[in-house]
């Protein structure tokens, strides 16, 4: 457990998955995906690998894409992971739930304990989970029902997992995230501000909130991984996706920032929190 | 001791002698104790038959002195219909009580006594006299020593001459006894001793008494059993409990007993045991009642050692549910604990399965727990525990205390009580959260329980939710609950039970225990070597504690011995050193005298309390420990503020010359702090900032809070004189008095600063008595406010409205709304008094003709602390009366207009500036201030015939000029009764080092007679010289103004 809230961002590993060919086609992802520039696509996803490894110094495990999952490179969906602890998650489009199968795999093989969702009702896109290092919060949205919230509570037992209504059609971490240990940021959209009330009525712990202007830009990261001596980090959308928000950004103190990009992806409906996993292998150290 | 129930002069005679004896005493109390410990044994089981002797012998768990035994044995035999026999049972009590420095635990529980006894004191009485002779007397139990002096209240009734001649003689027992070591040849004495008519009928009843065999599950697994007599209450169980657990931190426990496998009661330490139970068999079970959720600021190892066990079994049972990585850390803790380092040989012998680290063990969680062990290589048992503690705590559902219940859909959901508030879980996920400061009344109805929830932030109204119980005892129990956690969490100090009156109906529950502040404050001097226990499964001794004191600790180790006697024995000597210790500290502190008035003042907190139902504050944070003091100077101001709202509401505004407040500055040779004042009165945000400032200054002042919250006695005093006195007292007298009140008020920040100054009782506490019986007419003809009736249901029912009097840490800006709206009201309300002060409330009867005048006095204080503590007490009395009136008055309406009470509950928060807050209910309130203010302005000016008097001293004005001193409190109180309204103005300041108290009253007395300004004048003068005799008075302004416009009105 450690101390509240010091658990967040803790990671010595990031897990993504290459984007498959089909993605830029919009194939198998079902109908409503505009089509985009799969160059461009996968450049941001090999800049997003780069600084994970490079500038943050974790371990980076790609899988490999899989045209017959043209939305695999969003992994995010796919698994719930804190401490050693991951649950694979059973993703609301059928179509989606074979992405979890590599990575269940590889997070087995991480040493992380695998919980599966067995039950048939319920569906859970890991996107809808937000962590804040003491607590869970799980959007209840268009994929996500009570019952997959509720495996996540029987799943994390030591904290409390509260729901929250999420009234537009995005995931909960697409307009909101942790900018710090005791820091929520949204985006300014009612959505995701009626979010953030709730959850400020549902938390028994205090956070200070951030308000972007880009809902987009709330869809950061917060990492530690743990080197000695070095700030915490926040990988958030850069100027060149949202330069509305940047400077709003810049007053999350103690923490180094660290901008990508992937506006490209976005059009797949990517975030920064389905474009990678990040695990600690010694949670407890 | 004996405490008077004479006349004063008796009393003084004997406080005299008293106090000398109380000296010596002291010394040899420690022995006395353990000489107790066994008497107490006995007593405690006598103490439980007479319903009469009940309250007191909660009283005993700390094992007082023989007296209270004695005592009680006494009045168990003693049939409660024998008024005399009964007082005197009573008046013992008292003596014991006041020999002793009653823990805070007991003070607190007398007091619940006092209120559950009054209902039978009722019933028996058969004239007002002895009744009130009746209540005095179980006040005065309650008090100290050193209060003796005001326990000799002037009313004193019959009855006494008989008790006096008891007292003597329990002297004489008294001092013989302290001389006897043997408890045993003690008791032996006393019996002798007793020439009374008590005396057989006590030993009759001896025989009939009936007692029952009780058997306690305690946290280890091991049984606790002893015998208790039949009508014995909770408490007493509770504390023959702890004592065998060498528990000394015990607020935060509770006992419990199944109802059905699925439904766990706790027994309420107020009530007889037999009643709870019904035919359920004694059995009983030790469990943690309030979570705390910091542990580490527990002062004890033993408590948290008995909190670990508490969470084993919890999670054991899967009542607090954790990931199987938490398990097996918990497990691991709980290995270094039980067992110490991790030995290889060693844990080959130990079968980890007689441990049970989760609901289902596998033999992967033994592995990962071994694992962990082995890293907690070198951590002590308490150290393990602070770490399981560390690690528990942070557990989601720690300290939740869940109810099943369906959503008005009919939804199978769980009622989560907790620390924070109310948490609504569907399944195991959170779905919703109420925190205490959004609750505005907690009720049941049949197997209904509602929450009405403040307005949200953009929301208008608010919004009453309500939640299907099983059945009605599910709903109680859980209304209960939350109760008890919101007052242990959120509450300086418990919240009195409503009264019983006579038609009135519904749950009288209350939270009676100490909070989590107060316990908090408690533990803090706790001051006895750190107990010795054996862990459980340990076989080797713990390290924690030296060697030197395992005489004493050896007591603890009860668990093992055979008879529960035996034992309880033991553990009573242990602990009643322990408390000993503890109040020789408090001694140390402050002088005995002083507690008294400490005590006062703690009723005057209560009595705010209820007042303060009225009162919400909002703040999001649960900081229970430091600005206690903040919020009760808040609670103070809303209080007065509520009774200058009350007086608005019903008196009809007169209109009020501006001159007047020209002139009564002006007169004032201490110009400054006159102005201060007014200041102040205009702005009482800076006042109430200061106030704040002030608690937050100093430790001690904290303490000394503390101390005063222990001491829930001054309200029976209080309630007591209030009951008793008849007669009517000069309007002046009133005005004195509250005068005082408002002083003492302000001397609490003042005594802090100064740090155990302070001194003498003073003449103040007979004074407030007589006084307090005219303020309570008073306020009870004039309130028609609301104050706080909490509860106006049928049978079934229970309301529970949450003031939020919570020591705020933080300020957060809720908070400071809140903060704001009750500054704003005060400040409203003084301009309206100011201006109108001349107006005679509720007696518009009189108005023609009225002549109104006006003394104002200003007494100058130069070094306070000796006059502080009779203030204080003065001052209690004085609230306490008017609350308690209040009360009933409340009640009374609720019988006849249930509806009402809602609305008159909320006028403070009307007053509020904030929308939100506001609703259809406040606008009584509203109306009343607007119509007041409007009246003011538009009233056209009456004529008025003014004289002026002026007295002024010449000492003075050197004093007060010199405004180079730092102002540290300001307090304008102002209170009315029928005819008189009295404004005081206390300003402090420090010059070089002295802090000079200034107290500026004004005493408004308005009749449609003359007065003989005079003899006003006189009666001021020395009331206020009588009153503080430390204090010189500078300056009396008698203002007269005579209507000459009658026909308004």
């Amino acid at each position: 457990m450690g101390t509240p809230g010091e658990g967040l961002g803790r990671c010595s590993h990031a897990l993504i998955r290459g984007v498959p060919e089909s993605l830029a086609s919009g194939e198998g992802a079902g109908a409503g995906l505009p089509a985009l520039d799969l160059a461009k696509a996968q450049r941001e996803h090999g800049v997003l690998g780069g600084k994970l490894r490079q500038r943050l110094g974790l371990q980076l495990l790609e899988l490999p894409p899989e045209e017959s999952l043209p939305l695999g490179p969003l992994l995010g969906d796919t698994a719930v992971i804190q401490g050693d602890t991951a649950l694979i998650t059973r993703p609301w489009s059928p179509a989606r739930r074979p992405e979890v199968d590599g990575v269940r795999k590889a997070l087995q093989d991480l040493g992380l304990r695998i919980v599966e969702m067995a039950d048939e009702n319920a569906t859970l896109d890991g996107t809808d989970v937000l962590f804040t290092g003491r607590e869970f919060f799980v959007g209840l949205s268009k994929w996500t029902n009570h019952r997959g919230a509720e495996i996540v509570a029987d799943t994390f037992r030591d904290f409390a997992v509260s729901t929250v209504p999420v009234s537009s059609p995005c995931h909960l971490r697409s307009f909101c995230g942790m900018g710090g240990p005791r820091t929520v940021v949204a985006g300014s959209s009612d959505a995701a501000q009626k979010a953030v009330r709730a959850m400020a009525v549902l938390t028994d712990h205090p956070y200070a909130s951030l308000t972007l202007p880009d809902d987009a830009a709330a869809d950061c990261l917060f990492l530690r991984p743990g080197l000695p001596g070095v700030l915490p980090f926040l990988l958030h959308r850069g100027g060149g996706d949202l330069p509305n928000s940047q400077e709003a950004l810049q007053k999350l103190s103690d923490v180094t920032l660290v901008p990508v990009s992937c506006s490209e992806l976005e059009k797949a409906g990517a975030g920064l929190s389905s474009l990678c996993l990040v695990l600690s292998t010694r949670p407890h150290s | 001791m004996t405490t008077e129930v004479g006349s004063a002069s008796e009393v003084k005679k004997e406080s005299d002698q008293l106090g000398a004896d109380a000296t010596k005493e002291k010394p040899k109390e420690a022995a006395e104790n353990q000489q107790n410990q066994s008497s107490d044994l006995e007593e405690e089981k006598d103490s439980q038959s007479s319903p009469s002797a009940k309250s007191q012998s909660s009283t005993q768990r700390q094992k007082r002195q023989k007296d209270p035994s004695e005592s009680r044995g006494i009045s168990r035999f003693i049939p409660p219909w024998l008024k005399k026999q009964k007082s005197y049972n009573l008046v013992v009590a008292k003596d014991g009580g006041d020999k002793r420095e009653p823990t805070q635990a007991v003070v607190e529980e007398q007091v619940l006594d006092k209120e559950e006894s009054l209902p039978e004191e009722e019933r028996q009485a058969k004239g007002d006299a002895e009744e009130a002779a009746q209540r005095k007397q179980q006040v005065i139990k309650v008090d100290i020593e050193e209060e003796k002096p005001s326990v000799s209240s002037p009313e004193t009734q019959p009855a006494e001459e008989v008790r006096k001649e008891e007292r003597e003689e329990e002297k004489v027992k008294e001092i013989q006894e302290d001389k006897s070591e043997e408890a045993a040849k003690r008791e032996t004495k006393e019996v002798q001793t007793n020439e009374l008519n008590a005396e057989k009928a006590v030993q009759k009843a001896t025989k009939k008494t009936k007692s029952v065999q009780c058997k306690v599950t305690l946290l280890d697994g091991t049984e606790y059993s002893c015998d208790l007599e039949k009508r014995a209450k909770g408490q007493v169980l509770f504390d023959k409990v702890c004592e065998h657990l060498n528990l000394l931190e015990k607020d935060y426990f509770g006992l419990s007993f199944q109802e059905s496998p699925e439904q766990k009661n706790w027994l309420d330490p107020a009530k007889q045991i037999k009643r709870q139970l019904r035919n359920l068999p004694w059995l009983f079970t030790f469990n943690v009642k309030f979570y705390p959720p910091d542990p580490s600021q527990l002062t004890e190892d033993i408590t948290r050692y008995f909190l670990c066990l508490q969470l084993r079994q919890d999670i054991a049972s899967g009542r607090l549910p954790c990931s199987f990585v938490t398990h097996a850390l918990l497990g691991s803790y709980t290995l270094q604990a039980e067992l110490g380092d991790y030995d290889p040989e060693e844990h080959a012998s130990h079968d980890l399965s007689d441990f049970q680290f989760a609901p289902s063990q596998t033999k992967e969680l033994e592995e990962k727990v071994v694992e962990l062990h082995k890293t907690h290589r070198g951590l002590s048992p308490a150290q393990a525990d602070s770490q399981f503690l560390e690690n528990a705590k942070r557990l989601s559902m720690y300290g939740v205390d869940l109810h099943h219940a369906k959503d008005s859909e009919g939804v199978d959901i769980k009622l989560g009580v907790c620390a924070n508030g109310l948490l609504i879980y569907k399944d195991r996920l959170r779905i919703n959260r109420f925190a205490w400061p959004k609750i505005l009344k907690i009720s049941y109805k049949r197997s209904n329980f509602y929450i009405k929830v403040r307005p949200a932030e953009l929301e208008q109204f608010e919004s009453t939710i309500g939640f299907k119980l099983p059945n009605h005892r599910a709903a109680k129990r859980l209304w209960k609950v939350c109760v008890e956690h919101h007052t242990f969490y959120r509450l300086v100090s418990p919240e009195q039970p409503p009264k019983a009156k006579f038609l009135t109906l519904g749950s009288k529950f209350r939270y009676s225990g100490r909070t989590q502040a107060q316990t908090r404050q408690a533990s803090t001097l706790i001051d006895r070597p750190a107990p010795h226990f054996e862990r459980t499964s340990s076989k080797r001794a713990s390290r924690i504690l030296d060697g030197a004191l395992v005489g004493v600790v050896d007591q603890s180790l009860t668990k093992d011995s055979p008879g529960p006697g035996e034992v309880s024995a033991y553990g009573r000597g242990v602990v009643s050193t322990a408390i000993v210790q503890d109040g020789d500290g408090r001694r140390d502190l402050r002088s005995p005298t002083k507690a008294p008035h400490v005590h006062l003042i703690e009723g005057k907190k209560n009595s705010l309390r209820v007042e303060g139902d009225n009162i919400y504050v909002r703040h999001s944070n649960l900081m229970l420990e430091d600005l206690d003091k903040a919020q009760e100077d808040i609670l103070k101001h809303q209080a007065s503020i509520s009774e200058l709202k009350r007086n608005f509401m019903e008196s009809t505004p007169e209109p009020r010359p501006n001159e007047w407040e020209k002139r009564r500055i002006t007169p004032l040779s201490l110009q400054i702090q006159g102005r201060k004042g007014d200041h102040l009165f205009k702005d009482i945000l800076s006042m109430t900032e200061k106030h704040q400032m002030a608690a937050t200054r100093t430790v001690e002042e904290k303490a000394q809070a503390a101390d005063k919250k222990r001491a829930p006695e001054s309200e029976g005093p209080c309630a007591g004189a209030s009951d008793a006195v008849k007669s009517s007292h000069e309007t002046l007298n009133v005005v004195e008095e509250k005068k005082q009140a408002e002083v003492g008020k302000d001397e609490r920040v003042i005594t802090e600063e100064m740090n155990g100054k302070e001194l003498s009782p003073g003449s103040g506490p007979g004074d407030i008595r007589k006084v307090e019986p005219l303020t309570q007419k008073d306020s009870t003809s004039l309130s028609s406010e609301s104050s706080s009736s909490s509860e106006s249901e049928e049978e079934d029912v229970g309301e529970y409205r949450p003031h939020h009097r919570v020591t705020e840490g933080t300020i957060k800006e809720e908070q400071e709304e809140d903060e704001e709206e009750v500054e704003e009201e005060p400040s409203q309300a003084s301009q309206v008094v100011e201006r109108e002060a001349a107006v005679p409330e509720a007696s518009p009867d009189r108005h023609a003709g009225a002549s109104v005048s006006a003394v104002e006095t200003v007494t100058q204080e130069h070094v306070v602390a000796l006059n502080i503590p009779a203030e204080k007490s003065v001052h209690e009395g004085a609230f306490k009366q008017d609350v308690s009136e209040d009360t009933e008055d409340e009640q009374h309406k609720v019988n006849g207009e249930v509806s009402h009470v809602d609305i008159d509950v909320l006028p403070q928060i009307i007053c509020c500036s904030e929308p939100p807050v506001v609703k259809t209910e406040m606008v009584t309130i509203s109306d009343a201030s607007q119509r007041t203010e409007i009246s003011t302005k538009e009233v056209p000016i009456v004529q008025t015939e003014t004289k002026t008097i002026t007295y002024e001293s010449p000492q003075i004005d050197g004093g007060a000029a010199g405004d180079s001193g730092t102002l540290l409190t300001a307090q304008t109180i102002t209170s009315d009764s029928v005819s008189t309204t009295t404004t005081t103005h206390i300003t402090k300041t420090i010059k070089g080092g002295i802090s000079e108290t200034r107290i500026e009253k004004r005493i408004v007395i308005t009749g449609d007679t003359d007065i003989d300004h005079d003899q006003a004048l006189a009666q001021a003068i020395r009331e206020a010289r009588e009153q503080h005799p430390d204090m010189s008075v500078t300056r009396v302004v008698v203002h007269k103004e005579t209507e000459l416009d009658e026909g308004e009105e």
